[in-house]
């Protein structure tokens, strides 16, 4: 009684456990992401093309502003390779006279925005701000699969659906309409390995890069996990026998 | 063991007690390993704890300096910011190293020479913590008898190689850690 | 005062003893701590229901180490808030996992207190003599609802800062005075810095006074120990067993079992009980499609929402919790266990799965689940909320006090000993 009471419970407790904010809203696309699972990693290499993504396209609206250049270490490119990355743009900084200057980019800087500030962004585009991209795979329901189904998901607006002047239709955007236009189109980037640059390909390569830039520690997060995992399964296994032991003579 | 001993119902007291006897290294085994084991990872928990109070990785990636050498002209000082601290960085004159290398060691309260206090090659860069090592303030530049240094808050005396002469400090101004990059660019730390 | 007698040196002490001795004539920790946790009587036929309280400490020490070294890197300003949780996460060493940590320790509170108040209720651990003890445990609650309400404002994400927004405005609803206190509550005409600032302040705080009423309440449980499944009291010696051992042991044991299932959550799904929109900067002029409080406040919230007059869902939405208070006088059955009482038992299951269904509506969008449309200007459409609410209170003021005058207990076993001999 008190176990099937318990089961009751809980399958009311599993719909609690949605709180989904989705509506009329398309589904996102679901792929199977090697970052997901007990047992996910960040492939390097996809995330390297996805730096190459984000840099050449999306950066021209999107700031990273919480993603520092040293970080891309992570994804294994060397100091070298780093110091030209942040060397090739200019930051805002104060000389020893104290007045503003602008100097190349170092290590230690943090991605340099498109624009100094939100105003400025809303002003060149019309009014909408183009959120910044450090945590947006955390900031949105099903992060990668909503934004890999996002950038991949234009297309023509049914009939039904009264078009927006400057916004563009997209099945995912809550109501529907966009102020993004559609930010890929085949062979967009000249990939460094050589992998075909395709929408689809771009698209999964940018999730990995954006999923690594709001999530650094997950591998290592997941790598202690495992450990602490089954160091407790041991440690409580051991409990167990012991309350087992001690509890064994007495009728409880 | 502190154990009711009527605790079983239905008083099966003679074989409760002589189990009790039968395995008490085996129980303890256990007790034993689940203790340690329970240890270890009490102190494999207490550690990123501890660690979390050590430099981050922000504090760490400022944590060298890079410093353009080139308009800084003979004779002359500045100072820059490095780990916090000011670093003082100057061009000495002939003159200056001259007078350096001049002084008695064994006079010196902090004995050390000139030039283990300068990169060879580069004598005429003085690279030292802007920190008097009496209590801390940051001394005065050009100041004092020695040519190098007054620290205003209780009278230490630094010469042109930065090392104390007179009043309280027990030490000469520290070197810090640097590099030539370039005959025109240091990296401190 | 009875001065301790001095004690005899046997000269056979190793040095420990010596140490120890030393210690307890000056102050009698080891007797304490005997009293408390060592010899001290406890009935023997507790299940694992009782391991709840135990490990609800565990969590309040862990959310306190947690607490107080995230307290280190954080800056409680409207400006750096986020950004100082931010470098948590990514810059100091082991930051994001004392940041998860506490994060999914504060539902781990709530869960393991919930379920600890349930069990209190099957088992009617509420009644005389413990009536103290339950409404300290009530005050306990609601210092944790204070306390993780502040403390979710403190990142000042979205929904740190609309939830805030949200619940501080219904003080609004008071008449006359409700704009004096919101405004006073605010330190300003809105939800900002000089909020934030306090409610860390105080979330920093009340967990040490929380320590304070535990001792209280513990304290109060040892006048006269615990009750247990069958609910009759202890009468001889045979009906108990001292706390160490045996549930020293079954405690850690317990406690290994709850940090697999707490650092699993924490290392491999650390997010999965909070908002995605707490982790966009909190913006003023932009209010989220929905803002859904932390899950274990969701039942509340859906008996707020659920009466369409503001005040009257404000005192509805207090009055659940303080209605509780009175549980030991609403409850007039002289059996305590729901092991015995066949009615009480499914009025227990039918209140939970109303509390569970409240919860559900409480994630749900204000208009959700209306069951009637009445068409009447003046009368609110018929929702499952008000339904939920409406039996939630019916069960508390009609049904659990009619149940205890009508209701035919089921036999109870002579002893403890003689329940376990079965």
């Amino acid at each position: 009684m008190f176990f099937k009471g318990i089961g009751y419970a809980l399958l009311a407790a599993l719909a609690i456990a949605q709180i989904a904010a989705a509506e009329e809203l398309e589904h996102p696309k679901h792929l199977a992401w090697q970052f997901e699972g007990m047992t996910g990693y960040l492939d390097k290499k996809a995330a390297q093309r996805g730096f190459q993504v984000y840099s050449q396209v999306c950066s021209v609206c999107h700031s990273l502003n919480r993603v520092s250049y040293r970080n891309l270490s992570d994804l294994g490119f060397t100091e070298a390779e780093i110091k030209a990355v942040a060397a090739s743009k200019l930051v805002e900084d104060y000389d020893d006279k104290g007045q503003r200057i602008m100097r190349p980019g170092k290590m230690s800087d943090n991605f340099v925005p498109p624009y100094p500030n939100e105003d400025a962004s809303r002003a060149a585009h019309g009014g909408a701000y183009p959120p910044d991209l450090s945590l947006i795979v955390k900031a949105r329901h099903d992060g990668p699969n909503y934004v890999f189904s996002l950038i991949t998901g234009f297309g023509p607006a049914p009939t039904d659906e009264k078009p927006v002047p400057n916004k563009y239709y997209n099945p995912y955007f809550p109501n529907h309409w966009i102020s993004m236009p559609p930010p890929l189109s085949e062979g967009l980037v000249t990939y460094q390995d050589g992998m075909p640059a395709t929408v689809d390909q771009m698209a999964k390569d940018v999730v990995v890069f954006l999923q690594w830039a709001a999530e650094p520690e997950m591998e290592q997060r997941k790598l202690t996990g495992l450990r602490v995992l089954v160091f407790l399964t041991i440690l409580t296994g051991m409990l167990y026998a012991i309350k087992r032991r001690i509890w064994r003579n007495v009728k409880h | 063991m502190v154990h009711n001993s009527t605790s079983c119902c239905g008083g099966q007291k003679t074989s409760h007690a002589a189990s009790e006897q039968d395995e008490p290294s085996r129980r303890d085994f256990i007790m034993l390993a689940a203790g340690a084991l329970g240890g270890v990872g009490a102190a494999a928990t207490a550690w990123p704890f501890i660690n979390s109070m050590n430099p981050s990785a922000d504090v760490l990636a400022l944590s060298s300096t890079e410093v353009d050498l080139s308009p800084i002209q003979p004779g002359q000082s500045i100072k820059v910011k490095w780990r916090g601290k000011p670093v003082f960085v100057r061009r000495r004159t002939k003159e200056e190293i001259a007078s350096a290398a001049a002084v008695n060691i064994s006079d010196l309260r902090d004995p050390q020479s000139d030039d283990s206090r300068v990169k060879p090659g580069h004598a005429e860069w003085l690279i030292v913590l802007g920190v008097c090592t009496h209590l801390g303030c940051v001394p005065l530049a050009n100041q004092g008898e020695f040519g190098g240094w007054f620290c205003p808050c209780h009278g230490s005396q630094y010469d042109t190689s930065g090392r104390i002469r007179k009043g309280p400090a027990p030490l000469n101004l520290p070197v810090p850690e640097y590099t030539f990059l370039s005959d025109t660019k240091i990296r401190i730390g | 005062m009875h001065p301790p007698e001095k004690p005899v040196a046997s000269g056979k002490q190793n040095i420990g003893e010596v140490v120890k001795d030393w210690i307890e004539y000056r102050l009698p920790l080891f007797k304490l701590l005997d009293g408390v946790v060592g010899s001290y009587p406890a009935p023997k036929n507790l299940n694992y229901w009782w391991n709840f309280g135990s490990l609800a400490g565990l969590v309040l020490v862990i959310q306190l180490l947690t607490g107080i070294f995230l307290a280190m890197h954080y800056t409680p300003h409207a400006t750096m808030a986020f950004d100082s949780v931010e470098n948590i996460m990514r810059n100091i060493n082991s930051g994001w996992m004392m940041r998860y940590m506490h994060a999914v320790g504060a539902s781990m509170f709530f869960v393991l207190v919930y379920v600890h108040i349930l069990r209190n209720i099957y088992y009617g651990s509420y009644k005389n003599p413990r009536e103290l003890l339950w409404i300290i445990g009530l005050v306990i609650f609601l210092v944790m609802m204070a306390t993780a309400f502040m403390g979710y404002v403190l990142p000042w994400g979205q929904m740190s800062f609309w939830g805030a927004t949200v619940i501080t405005s219904l003080f609004g609803a008071f008449p006359f005075v409700g704009d004096y206190i919101t405004h006073w509550l605010w330190g300003g005409y809105s939800v900002d810095n000089p909020t934030l600032n306090r409610f860390f302040v105080l979330h920093f705080l009340l967990p040490f006074v929380l320590v304070g009423i535990v001792i209280l309440h513990v304290w109060a449980l040892h006048q006269h120990g615990s009750n247990n499944p069958t609910g009759v009291d202890v009468k001889t010696p045979k009906d108990t067993l001292p706390f160490n051992p045996y549930y020293t042991v079954k405690d850690l044991f317990g406690i290994g079992v709850f940090l697999i299932i707490f650092n699993y959550i924490v290392f491999f799904q650390p997010n999965m009980l909070g908002d995605p929109d707490n982790y966009i900067p909190a913006n003023p002029m932009v209010t989220p499609t929905h803002i859904v409080p932390e899950w274990y406040f969701l039942p509340f919230y859906a008996i707020l929402r659920s009466i369409p007059n503001k005040l009257a869902g404000v005192l509805a939405m207090f009055g659940a919790i303080i209605l509780m208070f009175f549980l030991p006088w609403l409850d007039g059955s002289k059996v305590r266990s729901a092991t015995y009482r066949p009615m009480f038992k499914w009025a227990f299951w039918a209140f939970l799965a109303d509390g569970l269904l409240l919860g559900y509506i409480g994630s749900k969008p204000a208009d959700w689940g209306v069951l009637y449309h009445l068409g009447l200007s003046f009368l609110p459409d018929l929702t499952i909320g008000m339904l939920a609410t409406l039996y939630y209170f019916f069960t508390l003021l009609v049904l659990i006090p009619l149940i205890s005058r009508i209701e035919k207990p089921l036999l109870l076993p002579e002893s403890i000993d003689a329940a376990c001999s079965k």
